[in-house]
């Protein structure tokens, strides 16, 4: 099987757009990833596009009746929040299957502002409030007590994560956000679903990110070997059975699986991993991920926090774009977001936020319900 | 309109003499059990294995969240809280008559399930519904 690279990557800087469509909102990273490589839409032999909130509207087709109809073939995905990561991963198993030797991958959503969750009922009466809580603030909230049960994590250092990913987001112009947020500021702030404030819950922001996927050969032909980076692993798991699973999705698990074969599949361990790109949906889902991607014994995820090891300069740096928290978690794009955000570091084009030296890194993104999605990224030359 | 109160959730059942109850399905090959109606375990695989338990009224708070912002009509705050019953199986409600800060929230506290009215709500047609709730067991 031949090796696939990413040959070209981008994402627009996450925002609100209303007066824009979605596929209008895509186009426009797709065409940002094919000049970050220099191809054009005719070279592409697929797309795999990934849409949550219109993932009956063909999402894919009306993308490139924007920006170049070739008649290639179109694969529409949605799955959760892994929409974007699981896109990515189609077109990189084309490329791998050798059904295909340059392929583009993109992820957009255009999001409301307000809540996310199971909000009424079709039938009977609405169970929010009366059956406890579908809202997410809460559903992740109730995962991060968890962790707090099980290992004493407190309410501080999970603000802690907070405040690291608002600092990272300064140093990040594609961020939504680029504030700082103190510790006292982030308790503070207006309790959503008790431990998670306002602040450490992540924004609904509008935003798109693309990735032009391609076969080594291919990758030579173009002269295109340079800037690309070598997908080392590509890992897709949904949730094996807990005994919990009916009344609290559970991320660990499907965490952990993935990450052992993402280790597997690219013939390393967590201790060769130098800068990491997780799913912080709310600051309560961080440190979950810390243990379940083998950074750190399950127990030790609250020192790493109040230690610093998971800041930028620190031994391994997590979510310096600033994370879903600051950077904006657009659903369906999130997952190629964070490939790019991988990727610019791999590349050393990371500007003030660059991780020094940086040669291998890896993306995580959770789909409640659940899907788990990990890349491992690796600097081609 | 129904001239008894309706249960919240299938697996609340309501007895001939108006006493209520939660049911569980347990699977006859690997003994775990699940809320709602199923013929297939996802456990282990096994098919028609699945006979109904009823479920014990006590257990142990595992994790809660106090929800402050909900959606709208939802009067906050209260607890989420998921918690273990007496036989394992895991069950996610309200925890009332405890106040709503984490000073009066212990891990594996032990509650009891109550019964009571659907916090007065009503569907299109205008029952009432029946719903579960848990509390500190005294």
């Amino acid at each position: 099987m031949t090796d696939a690279y990413i040959v070209g990557v981008d994402m627009i800087k996450f925002g609100r757009f209303p007066d824009k469509t979605v596929p209008q909102i895509g186009a426009q990273a797709a065409l940002m990833a094919l000049d970050d490589c220099g191809l054009s839409i005719q070279h592409m032999q697929a797309l795999y596009c990934g849409n949550l909130g219109q993932a009956s509207g063909m999402v894919g087709q009306r993308l490139l009746q924007e920006i170049g109809q070739t008649g290639m073939p179109v694969v529409n995905v949605a799955n959760a929040c892994a929409t974007g990561a699981t896109a990515f991963r189609e077109a990189w198993a084309s490329v791998k299957a050798g059904l295909y030797d340059v392929v583009l991958a993109v992820g957009v959503e255009q999001m409301g502002k307000g809540l996310l969750g199971g909000a009424g009922a079709k039938t009977g009466i609405a169970k929010e409030g009366l059956l406890g809580s579908g809202t997410m603030p809460a559903v992740f909230a109730e995962a991060g007590m968890e962790h707090a049960r099980h290992y004493g994590t407190t309410f501080e250092q999970f603000a802690k994560v907070s405040v690291k990913n608002h600092h990272h987001s300064t140093l990040n112009p594609k961020a939504m956000y680029q504030i700082e947020t103190p510790l006292e500021e982030v308790m503070n702030a207006e309790m959503i679903s008790y431990p998670n404030t306002k602040l450490m819950c992540s924004v609904n922001v509008d935003g798109s990110a693309a990735a032009v996927i391609c076969s080594e050969k291919k990758a030579r032909e173009l002269g295109l070997m340079d800037r690309a980076i070598k997908v080392r692993a590509s890992v897709l798991a949904s949730d094996p059975w807990q005994e919990r699973d009916l009344v609290m999705p559970d991320v660990n698990s499907c965490t952990q699986k993935a990450a052992k074969e993402a280790y597997e599949m690219a013939g390393l361990g967590p201790e060769d991993i130098d800068l990491i790109e997780l799913h912080d949906c709310f600051a309560t889902a961080e440190i979950l991920h810390y243990g379940n991607l083998g950074i750190c014994k399950q127990e030790d995820a609250g020192r790493m926090i109040d230690d610093g090891e998971v800041a930028l300069g620190g031994r391994i740096p997590v979510n310096v774009s600033g994370g879903l928290l600051s950077k904006g978690h657009p659903l369906g794009a999130t997952g190629i977001a964070n490939i790019y955000e991988v990727s610019t570091h791999l590349r050393n084009e990371a500007g003030s936020r660059q991780v020094e030296g940086a040669k291998i890194g890896l993306t995580h993104v959770i789909g409640l319900g659940s899907a788990c999605a990990i890349h491992v990224l690796e600097r081609a030359s | 309109m129904s001239d008894q109160p309706l249960p919240a959730v299938p697996y609340l059942k309501v007895q001939k003499d108006g006493s209520p109850y939660l049911e569980g399905m347990k699977c006859g090959q690997c003994g775990s059990t699940f809320l709602g109606e199923r013929n297939v375990c996802s456990k282990c695989g096994a098919r028609d294995q699945m006979s109904p338990v009823t479920l014990p009224n006590s257990g142990k708070l595992y994790s809660y969240s106090i929800v402050y912002r909900s959606f709208p009509g939802i009067e906050v705050p209260y607890i989420s809280a998921i918690v273990d019953l007496d036989d394992g199986t895991a069950i996610k409600g309200n925890l009332i008559n405890v106040e709503p800060d984490p000073e009066n929230i212990t891990f594996d506290m032990p509650v009891e399930v109550v019964f009571d009215d659907a916090l007065g709500r009503k569907d299109a047609d205008g029952n009432s519904y029946i719903s579960y709730f848990f509390q500190p067991k005294t």
